[in-house]
This record gives structure tokens, sequence and C-alpha cells, in this order.
């Protein structure tokens, strides 16, 4: 029977099936700080062990400071909670590579990184931008803390199969436009909840024709549209990128890992509960205009004029928090900070796009512009390849890797009022910081804008 | 987790589309390594000003409305997957959400909190908010072994959905732990017979 790639790889992981649900077996656990203490704690207060700790991987970075990790966490809370991971890893016998370990990082971005997440695998985390991992053509998801201690206490989930879901991009995408625009430009389309209770497959000459960073990108910000997950089939870019990483199978396993990769594909005649197809050639750069990740819109464009009589609330109310107004144009606002970083958008490509924009130019003086590596190994490949002394002498400072400003956890926020353009993947009222106002963009439309100073459109700027 | 069964209480109304968890508890309150306690912070930038003082015109803070159902507009619970979002409405005493949508992670985080997510037509909530805003008194009588909402002024009784499964975990204080773990034999047949094992 024709089956999609999520349902060979669902099928592949059930346990087994009861009404209307299934035992799903979760292959790759990654933990980090802030989800998971209370979900150890659920194990502890019904005595259960950890079934397979050598399945759990665990960092800490959703409130780790970027600056001066090599010493102790200031911030008293954020310190216990780092603390207590460290703990419970230590008492369980789970791998953790915490602050100051060579391979600490954003959980979505040491993953991949290192080779864990791989084709056909099942992975979950207490985050709901573990449909990164979907790139790979992985079955990854968010979960929430009692499900954290699900995983741990029976390496399974107890979960209905979602609707499927296909969304192609066909052709070349234009000068100026990336895997982050492409993916804005979607959810404009389909709005916040757009594809809940969707799993999506991307596909489409378009999607094919992305790096991995790019593939990650797009499948990170499945949630925004409300998706379950997101999943990309595997191919010669994927396997390119996963060989060689410390944890990807070696010698005679690597064969027989790739032959069944090669069978993760959706049949030709399977189908998909919705389909939608967009033309590459009709994407431009975006920008976000409101405070979810829906509100998007051409560089050029303007935000709209007209909405339904039930959303009007919420859209004035959005409109008001951002400063903006219907109608009008973001072109030549000017712009208080610039957050280059995230799961979305803090690997080694998007700061090689940032560095080859800036190199040799100044960044706007009224600008503060931060960029924050998503990991240890992308902060060590960028002072490798000279980009760290390129960010300085244009003015971006590069800091230590966390998931810093796209939730301020952490010290790096963005105050009240102030406008940052941000490459991370929420515009949430207060997701900055309380009263910052975000707005969702590419790195390099993050680059131009804050060396320009203000919203302008980026293809009359491209090197 | 407490025991689910009937409420009979007031609404409390929040009438804007696609509220997320940030709302619901910023993520500056995701510090805490315990569940409790985030009742407080629940929806603290909508009802509280920078100084702390309460937000008059926030529906939280007004006196007229009280009850232990929150109605709220479509695509309730969108964003990130923390499950303290769940636990902050509980805690501040919320037993059910009331909504045309829910965010698909919000659903599995609220059944696991023991609080309710209860799906209505577009229409029906239209309708629920005007009437509370107009009597913030109306009752609502929440029963999940009927799976319905009544609204006794209305004389009307809606029906919602919901997983059988879920439903009793509910209705008798059940997680998922205790099943997960009483599967361990097939778990363990399964991780046996694998093809694959990189």
């Amino acid at each position: 029977m024709s089956r999609t790639l999520f349902d060979k790889i669902w099928d592949a992981h059930t346990v087994r099936s009861l009404e209307g649900l299934d035992v799903v077996y979760i292959d790759r656990h990654l933990i980090h700080e802030v989800t998971s203490p209370q979900a150890f704690d659920e194990l502890a207060a019904r005595n259960l062990p950890l079934f397979r700790p050598s399945q759990i991987l665990a960092t800490a970075d959703h409130n780790v400071p970027t600056l001066h990790q090599d010493q102790p966490i200031r911030e008293p809370l954020s310190r216990l909670q780092v603390e207590k991971l460290t703990e419970n890893c230590q008492k369980y016998g789970i791998e953790l590579y915490g602050l100051g370990h060579e391979r600490q990082g954003i959980v979505h971005v040491i993953g991949p990184e290192l080779g864990l997440t791989q084709p056909g695998l099942t992975m979950v985390c207490g985050d709901s931008h573990t449909s990164t991992h979907g790139a790979f053509g992985a079955v990854a998801f968010g979960i929430g803390t009692s499900q954290v201690a699900q995983v741990m206490a029976s390496q399974c989930l107890l979960l209905s199969r979602p609707k499927r879901m296909r969304i192609s991009v066909e052709g070349e995408l234009r000068p100026g436009v990336t895997a982050k625009d492409l993916i804005l430009y979607i959810i404009a389309q389909l709005g916040t909840g757009g594809a809940t209770g969707h799993f999506v497959e991307y596909a489409g000459s378009a999607v094919r024709s992305l790096s991995m960073e790019g593939r990650m990108t797009i499948c990170n910000m499945s949630i925004e549209m409300g998706a379950r997950g997101g999943l990309i089939a595997p191919d010669a870019t994927t396997f390119a990128y996963v060989e060689g990483r410390p944890f990807a199978p070696k010698g005679e396993a690597w064969n027989d890992a790739v032959s069944y990769w090669q069978t993760l594909y959706s049949d030709d005649d399977a189908t998909f509960e919705t389909e939608y197809t967009y033309q590459a050639a009709d994407i431009t750069p975006m920008i976000t205009y409101g405070t979810n990740p829906g509100m998007g819109i051409p560089l050029t464009g303007h935000v709209p004029s007209e909405v339904p009589a039930s959303e009007a609330e919420s859209f004035d109310k959005s409109l008001k928090y951002m400063g903006f107004e219907r109608g009008e144009s973001l072109l030549g606002k000017q712009i208080d900070y610039v957050f280059i970083g995230s799961c979305t958008n803090s690997r080694i490509e998007d700061l090689r796009a940032v560095a080859a924009y800036v190199a040799g130019k100044q960044k706007a003086d009224h600008v503060a512009a931060f960029i924050v590596p998503g990991s240890k190994q992308v902060e060590q490949q960028a002072i490798a390849e000279g980009i760290d002394k390129i960010f300085a002498a244009a003015g971006f400072e590069l800091r230590e890797p966390g998931c810093s400003a796209c939730l301020a956890m952490n010290e790096d926020k963005i105050p009240a009022g102030a406008y940052c353009v941000a490459t991370s993947n929420r515009n949430f009222e207060g997701r900055q910081g309380p009263g910052s106002r975000t707005l969702l963009a590419s790195p390099l439309v993050a680059a131009i804008t804050a060396v320009q100073g203000r919203i302008v459109d980026i293809t009359q700027y491209l090197n | 987790m407490e025991k689910f069964q009937t409420l009979h209480t007031t609404g409390r109304p929040l009438p804007l589309e696609n509220i997320d968890t940030d709302q619901i508890i910023p993520a500056r309150f995701l510090k805490a390594t315990t569940r409790e306690g985030f009742g407080e912070n629940l929806f603290c930038d909508w009802r509280y000003n920078a100084d702390g003082s309460p937000k008059a015109d926030f529906v939280l803070n007004d006196p007229r409305y009280a009850g232990q159902v929150l109605v709220a507009g479509k695509n309730f619970g969108c964003g990130s997957s923390r499950e303290h979002a769940a636990w902050a409405l509980y805690d501040a005493g919320f037993r059910t959400v009331i909504s045309s949508y829910f965010a698909d992670i919000f659903r599995g985080n609220a059944l696991n909190t023991g609080l309710l997510h209860l799906q209505v037509s577009d229409e029906v909530l239209a309708r629920l908010l005007a009437a509370i805003e107009e009597n913030p008194q109306l009752e609502l009588v929440v029963d999940l072994p009927s799976q319905t909402l009544a609204v006794p002024a209305w004389g009307e009784t809606f029906s919602f959905a919901i997983d059988g499964y879920k439903k009793e975990c509910l209705i008798n204080g059940y997680d998922d732990i205790d099943f997960l773990v009483n599967q361990k034999s097939a778990i363990e047949a399964y991780e046996k017979q694998r093809a694959w094992t990189w």
C-alpha cells in the first residue's frame, strides 16, 4: 500500500495500536534545563527508573548567559535550573553537554551537528522547535513536561496519528530570498493555526535545492503554523551532511543505514489530507509586522488594511503593540536592535551569510547588533574562518551559544518599545522581553537592516 | 492528577484570537523547578502593569467575573510547548478552557494537567463570549461523562468531542505514565525486533 514518508516512519515505530491511539517508540530524547526538572521529579515521586538513559542527551541552552560562560551563572534561578539538570544527569547516567563543554549549544543545533539526528528516527524534546530535526527525514516534535516524564519512564508516547499535509515549493528562489523567507511566506499564507493537527512534508524543487541548514530553518518553523512537525525526505544532501559526524553510523553500518534511508520517501500515489503548492518566483524577502509569525509581508509590501470582522480586535491590538497602522509600509522604519541567533538561524551557514554581507561595512550607529552562535562548534568554526573578526570590525558583537534573546530567559532582553529585527522564530508580545517589538526576518535581511539602521528593500542593497 | 467529573460554574471571557503560551505564562517565569505557583503569573503582562499593579481592564482583575472556565478566542495555546501554560491556568483555578480551536501541544498538556479543553463552533463561541459579557453570572455546566456543555439560561446543551481513553483518564485522574510503564514487555519485544540499530 502506498504510504507517505511520515507514515513509513510512524509505522516503523508503532509498538502497538489501541483504539485511535498508538504506542510510539522514541529513538532519541533531547532534554534541557527548563522543561526537564519536573519530569525528573515525577519519576522520583513514583519511584520509577529511567528506562533508557543512553537514548537521552542533555544540554543547557534556554536560560544560560551568552557572556562569560566560564564564570558561574549570576542569575540565581537560572543557576539553580542548570545545577538541577547536572544533578539529574549524574543521578540517572545521562550524557550532558553543559556549559563549558565543547559540544554545548542549542539543543536543535547540536543534535544535527553531532550526527545524532538521522533519517528515519523518532525524536522528541520538551521544546516546540524539535520539528527542526525533521529536515533529515526524521519524525521529530515538541512535547510537554508530562510527556518528557513518559518518555523517560518508557521510551514511548501514547499518541493519535496526525493528518498529513504536503507543501511543495517549485522553481528557483530569487536573489536575496532564503529558506527563512520561504517559510515566513508559507506561514503568512496558512496563518498561525493553518497546519494544526497535521504533520507537514515539505517538497518540490525549491526545497530540494536547499542546504541542510536551510531545510532545518524551514522545518524549525513548522510549529508556527500549528503543525505537529515538519519533515523533508532524505537525499544525497542529507547523507553528505550526516556522514562522518560523531554519532553517525560508521563502516558497514553506514552502508546499511544509507540503504534504509533511501527507502524513506512518500510513494508516488501516497495521499495527503491537505496539499498546497507555491511557486518560488512569487516569494520575495519577508518580514513580520505583527505579534504572531503568520503576520508576515514582503519587505516591500504593506500591513493589511482589511481583516475579517472576527479578527479585528486581535489584529488592532497587535498593531497597537507594534506601533504600526493598517495599510502602511514598513520601509524606512528605524530599528534599534538586530539579533542574529536562535534554533532557526544560528548555524555556520547563517553566520557566513551575515559575514559575507557585512565584511568591510559598519552597522548603523544607533543599532545594537549581536550574534549568538547556535553552539560551541559553530562559535569555534566562525573563529577558525575569521568570521569573528569581520563581525568585530563591522560593530557586531559575537556572543557565546544559547537561546538568548529568542525568548529572553537570560539577560539578553530587548527593552520595552524598542524594535528588533530578529532571525528567531517568534514575534509574540513580550517574547524578547516585556514590551519588546520583534520583526522576524532572514539573517541576510537582519544584516542589511543593521547596516542601514532602518527597514529597506534589501534587493537594492545586495552585494 | 485530580479527577474531573462535572463543573457548575461561570465563565471569564478573553475574546482574543491566537493566544500563545508566551502570553499565558511568559518565559521569564519558567525558571521554577516545581509545578506549583505559576498561577500568580498567569497572563502576567496583560494582567499587571510594569510596577506590578493590576490592570483594571483585564478580565482576571475584573471583579464581575469569577468561575473556573476561561472562554477564549480561537487557536488558543499556540506557540511554545511549555506545559507551564496549562499548570498556570490550573493553578489559577481554571478547570476548563472553551475555545473554537486549540493548538495541538496545548491540548495534550492540558489533558496531562487535568484541565479540560472544550471545543465549540465559532458561532457558539461568539454567543458565549457575548452572553458572558452581558451577564457575568451566566451559569455553565460542563459534564465530562456525557461530553456536554449546558447553558441552562438558554435551555441549550452542546456536545463536545474528546478521545475515549483520554476521557476515562481525566474522569479517573489517571495519566499516561501508568499505562506506558505497563507496556514494558511489548516495548522490550519491539526493541529486540528492530531491523536497524544505529
